[in-house]
């Protein structure tokens, strides 16, 4: 008796599933926040007035946008140990994802601050505003609303790359998703459970960036 | 009286493009000056350059006695740094073309930002300020509004509410009411004329539209290719231009 999807053994598995969903659900929420800090660091360092530094900061952006995530994971994960620097396989992963998505968290940034009219600037300048009030109460307020739509995707993209952790042994969704086929040599039930997972969780968050959206959209009306 | 705006030999140039040419001009206090002159005449980067949005080549420019450019063969011999312009600005409110409000913040958070983290004044007294600014603005009942609810007149007469708040000597408008459709250029001409009936203001009006020019100005200046064609009256400059270029000009816009 060979049914393509058992039931039973589906139910068996689901705990293990679970578990690898919650990791999965805190890398992505970890290496979220995290792109967002790179991200800010990365560009402020590109801007830098420091030649050396804005050269720094935009030779890190290409390294980072110009290489496999993977390689960045094992870099982090086998070359950190040697500096002196002990991490959970998780928090490095929660690293090399803030740092890979940072690079591009980094452009949607750019683009967010260049889309601010002229204009404004001028207004700013003439009401003598500092550089801090201005981005604090002015720019980033109107910077923020237009980038939504790019960090949700960002979110999204990140939650699939999850499973690349699964190389440095983080405890993840496909980890235990192989580790439960591996062990049974029954594949299907473990890959479309782990499928729908991403499916839901993909879903929920294209629903909150909806929210949000409709929330900041509808603030200036 | 004394001088609030002294414009000495300035020169300025985009690339090829000179815009302004051995450029000089005064303002004495209290003055009314509207600039006409067509458009690429240098009118907007002379107020700029007064709003210290923009620097000069060579020449000098002082507000109220006190030196804000200073420059020779591009080289700035007083240092533009953030202090120094911050400082100057304080003389100096801007009225733009397309009015530049915040999009983020109400009518009442427009006038009051600035009040309230440029100042330092309390979120109450910079909000009483802004309120009284936008009652004298006739926009008491808009204090809530963002500004994308508003029409070009109403977000214009905020944009001159919030320049006021910093209670500057000297007000620039540039080409303040041209972005407007004809029937709202009265509701803005009427603020900017009860603002000229303040003795001690001094402001700087640029305009291509002749109306607005006779409304606010006790002088006005034709102005082209750089350079002060003709200065005088309202009455001389509109009705017995002297200068043929002026006279064109004239033609032109009463055409149109």
């Amino acid at each position: 008796m060979t049914e393509i999807f058992s039931w039973p053994f589906a139910a068996e598995i689901l705990p293990a599933l679970l578990r690898g969903a919650v990791v999965t659900f805190i890398a992505t929420i970890g290496g979220f926040f995290a792109s967002l800090i790179i991200g800010a660091v990365l560009l402020a360092l590109g801007r830098s007035k420091q030649t050396a530094i804005a050269w720094l900061g935009r030779g890190l952006v290409e390294l980072l946008r110009s290489t496999p995530l993977l390689i960045q994971v094992y870099v982090l994960f086998f070359v950190l140990p040697d500096a002196g620097i002990v991490l959970e396989p998780v928090t490095t992963g929660i690293l090399a994802l803030g740092l890979y998505h940072g690079a591009y968290v980094a452009e949607a940034y750019r683009a967010g601050l260049d889309s601010i009219p002229r204009g404004q600037w001028d207004a700013i300048e003439s009401l003598r505003f500092s550089r801090f009030a201005a981005y604090r109460y002015l720019i980033l307020p109107q910077a923020i609303a237009p980038l939504v739509p790019s960090l949700g995707n960002t979110f999204i993209t990140m939650l699939k790359d999850t499973p690349i952790l699964a190389a440095i042994t983080v405890p993840e969704l496909m980890f235990a998703a192989n580790d439960a086929g591996s062990q049974s040599f029954r594949y299907v039930e473990p890959m479309t459970m782990a499928a729908i997972a991403y499916l839901v969780m993909s879903l929920i968050a294209a629903f909150a960036v909806f929210l949000l959206r409709q929330r900041l959209g509808t603030r200036y009306a | 009286m004394s001088d609030m705006i002294t414009f000495d030999k300035v020169d300025k140039r985009f690339g090829q493009t000179v815009v302004l040419d051995q450029f000089d001009f005064r303002v004495a206090r209290g003055e009314k000056v509207a600039i006409i002159g067509p458009s690429g005449s240098g009118k907007s980067t002379l107020l700029r350059i007064i709003m210290a949005l923009q620097d000069i080549d060579q020449g000098k420019v002082s507000l109220d006695g006190r030196p804000l450019w200073d420059a020779a063969g591009g080289k700035h011999r007083i240092k533009p740094t953030r202090k120094h312009l911050r400082d100057m600005r304080s003389l100096v409110g801007m009225v733009f073309q397309n009015f530049n409000l915040f999009p983020n913040l109400t009518a009442l958070g427009n006038v009051a930002a600035a009040p309230r983290h440029v100042l330092g004044l309390s979120q109450a007294e910079a909000e009483a300020r802004a309120a009284a600014l936008l009652a004298q603005v006739g926009l008491s009942d808009k204090l809530q509004n963002y500004p994308a609810t508003l029409s070009g007149g109403q977000q214009q007469r905020v944009a001159i509410a919030r320049a006021m708040a910093l209670e500057p000597e000297i007000m620039l408008f540039d080409e303040a009411t041209s972005a407007l459709d004809p029937e709202r250029v009265g509701e803005v001409l009427e603020v900017m004329r009860a603002l000229a009936h303040e003795r001690d203001l001094t402001i700087v009006v640029v305009t291509h539209q002749i109306g607005v020019a006779r409304a606010i100005a006790d002088r006005i200046c034709f102005m082209e290719g750089g350079r002060i064609l003709e200065d005088g009256t309202p009455q001389q400059i509109l009705n017995e231009p002297r200068n043929e270029r002026t006279r064109a000009f004239l033609r032109a816009v009463h055409l149109s």
